[in-house]
């Protein structure tokens, strides 16, 4: 009998894979011991301090970046998923049709396009719609999100639509339920653990997004990544590792609610 | 006259298009009475599935009528039928408690609360579930999902309760368990039940008339005992039961066997298939007069029955049934030489 081809058995196996890891989250580990040191040098540890965080929670400039942060993350989430919702029940529930390859193709568009190309396309568009309407809020970057974030809000929702037993529905109906009553006390309350695994996989993509941010905020407006960037541009101080950190901590928090909400339940 | 409850009007129904179109109903008729259990019954693929369907209205017929009362309700959508499904999946909705599932049916009526718990309670007192009322579905043995089945589709008191094979998921002891449990539930309520199934000896059992389906028409309908004692053709007679068929000519008085032998009082013309059940084939001495001349071939042992299997003077074989202890003291042993008579009556002639 053939043996089955097993990548764990090929020589150096081990070793390649402790050194990916290392140089996977060698440096992550680093930036968050530092986000800890007394010194202002990242060049020498000189005890365990929390000042940067204690500097970071008191600079005004890093509450308004974190707020624009928050804003953004939870509108563009609430409208990617809203949308994910729709596009994953309008693709899942019926038989294969003409050009179904396609649509999936422009719901997943932003995974696709270079993001570059998608920023300075937004900022000529935006540009135009700034200067015929003098608005220069948050709604620009709100909707920029919004859109890149569908396709990380659409696929856990679509996979859990998959999964749904179509027999449901058509029970509820059988059971004097309308179309809308089968929608709001049936698929939706089975579909939800997909709904928030997709809201905060979006929120996550929107919370660390520099490139597009970058291009179509308006001057002064910053987000915690851009803030953190411009920071470093100037001078490296450990306040922004503190702030990384404290951004990590937040996306792992999340990233471990996905997991509990995606997995396979018991039941 | 009988009252009748739901009415399928020369309904076809085909999967597919021009001619790779399949017709899964096939221009059938039936009149179901009201407080009647009746039994589709038929291998898989027959169309008992798919009427059932458009009994319930999650299919619509490519043509004819469903009627219901007499009103055409071939149009209405599923949640304006007063007709209720068991499903075989029982498809119990996982996020709600059994009082909940239970409840369903009559809260997406807008019944007040008071009169859904009260109905709800009656429902799993009914199905013997009361004290599983807040337990999630998923916490319930599969015996127990059936009945919160049950009980959640006759809750809202339909008029017509439809059954997709619900007994089939369960194992032979639950099962039979089970059948008598639908017995009773269809007796208290007065509800017409329409049960759908592929186990000949359920549908017997259960039912106060079959419709036998193939291939998208009905074949016969009528009480078990009709359907077991006079099938119409030879696909009701060996889905039903076990059977001889044996090819004969009509003469004059009966009808000749292909050993020459003639069986008395059938009316036959031309080529017929005789039909025999066999518990009604008689082993006699193998020179008492008039008996058919045969040689026993093999024995099979079924406890308080066994089947012998004998063959006639041109190589025909008959099977029948006799009661064990029979054997034994008769003696029977393979190559001995019997005779055979057919009971009277009991001889039907096929149509085909």
């Amino acid at each position: 009998m053939a043996e089955k081809f097993a990548v764990t058995r090929l020589p150096g196996f081990t070793t390649i894979a402790v050194v990916a890891f290392v140089a996977l989250y060698a440096p992550i580990l680093t930036l968050v011991a530092y986000s800890f040191n007394a010194s202002e040098s990242a060049a020498a540890w000189t005890g365990f301090s929390l000042d940067w965080y204690r500097l970071a929670f008191q600079n005004d400039e890093v509450k308004n970046a974190a707020l624009n942060s928050l804003i953004v993350a939870a509108f563009a989430a609430l409208i990617s998923t809203t949308v994910a919702t729709l596009a994953a029940l309008g693709t899942t529930r019926r038989a294969a049709f003409r050009g179904q390859t396609a649509i999936y193709a422009v719901i997943n568009q932003p995974l696709m396009v270079p993001e570059i190309v998608t920023a300075v396309a937004l900022l000529i568009f935006f540009s135009s719609v700034k200067l015929a309407t003098g608005y220069t809020g948050l709604g620009y970057l709100i909707l920029a999100h919004a859109a890149f974030c569908i396709p990380f809000a659409y696929l856990p929702i679509r996979a859990r639509l998959e999964g749904m037993d179509l027999t449901l529905e058509t029970a509820a109906s059988d059971l004097y339920a309308s179309s809308w009553q089968t929608f709001r006390h049936v698929t939706l309350p089975l579909l939800m653990p997909g709904v928030l695994a997709g809201a905060m996989l979006a929120f996550v993509t929107s919370l660390d997004d520099v490139v597009i941010t970058e291009f179509i905020k308006s001057p002064g407006q910053d987000t915690l990544p851009t803030y953190m960037l411009g920071q470093l541009r100037r001078q490296m101080k450990p306040d922004v590792n503190a702030l990384s950190a404290l951004l990590l901590a937040v996306t792992l928090l999340l990233l471990a609610g996905v997991y509990l909400l995606t997995r396979k339940r018991a039941d | 006259m009988a009252d009748v409850t739901i009415e399928a009007r020369n309904t076809i129904k085909a999967f597919g298009q021009g001619t790779q179109a399949v017709r899964a109903l096939d221009d059938v008729s039936i009149q179901i009475n009201r407080g009647e259990f009746f039994t589709l019954l038929g291998p898989s693929g027959c169309g008992k599935t798919t009427l059932l369907r458009l009994i319930a209205g999650f299919e619509m017929p490519t043509s004819g009528q469903i009627l219901l009362d007499g009103i055409d309700i071939t149009d209405l959508p599923p949640n304006r039928r007063p007709v209720n499904t068991v499903f075989q999946s029982y498809a119990l909705f996982p996020h709600l408690t059994v009082a909940e599932n239970v409840g369903f049916g009559l809260t997406m009526q807008g019944r007040p609360k008071a009169e859904v718990a009260d109905s709800v309670a009656r429902m799993l007192a009914l199905v013997k579930l009361e004290a599983m009322a807040n337990r999630k579905t998923s916490q319930l043995s599969g015996g127990q999902q059936q009945r919160v089945a049950l009980a959640r589709a006759l809750a809202p008191k339909p008029k017509v309760l439809l059954l997709d094979e619900p007994l089939s998921a369960l194992d032979l002891k639950l099962r039979k368990e089970m059948q008598v449990e639908l017995k009773r539930l269809q007796t208290e309520t007065g509800i017409t039940f329409i049960l759908v199934t592929h186990d000949q000896e359920e549908a017997l059992t259960m039912s106060d008339r079959i419709g036998v389906m193939s291939a998208g028409k009905l074949q016969q309908v009528g009480s078990p005992k009709d359907i077991y004692t006079r099938p119409v053709n030879r696909f009701v007679a060996s889905f039903i039961g076990e059977t001889n068929f044996l090819p004969a000519m009509g003469v004059a008085g009966g009808a000749k066997l292909g050993c020459g032998a003639v069986v008395d009082g059938v009316a036959a013309q031309g080529a017929v298939t005789l039909t025999i059940r066999p518990e009604q084939v008689r082993l006699t001495a193998a020179d008492e007069p008039g008996a058919i001349p045969a040689t026993v071939t093999l024995l099979v042992y079924f406890g308080t029955d066994t089947h012998v299997h004998l063959a006639l003077p041109d190589g025909a074989s008959v099977v029948a049934r006799v009661q064990s202890p029979a054997t034994g003291e008769a003696g029977l042993a393979q190559g001995q030489q019997v005779g055979l008579r057919f009971a009277p009556g009991a001889v039907q002639v096929l149509e085909d």
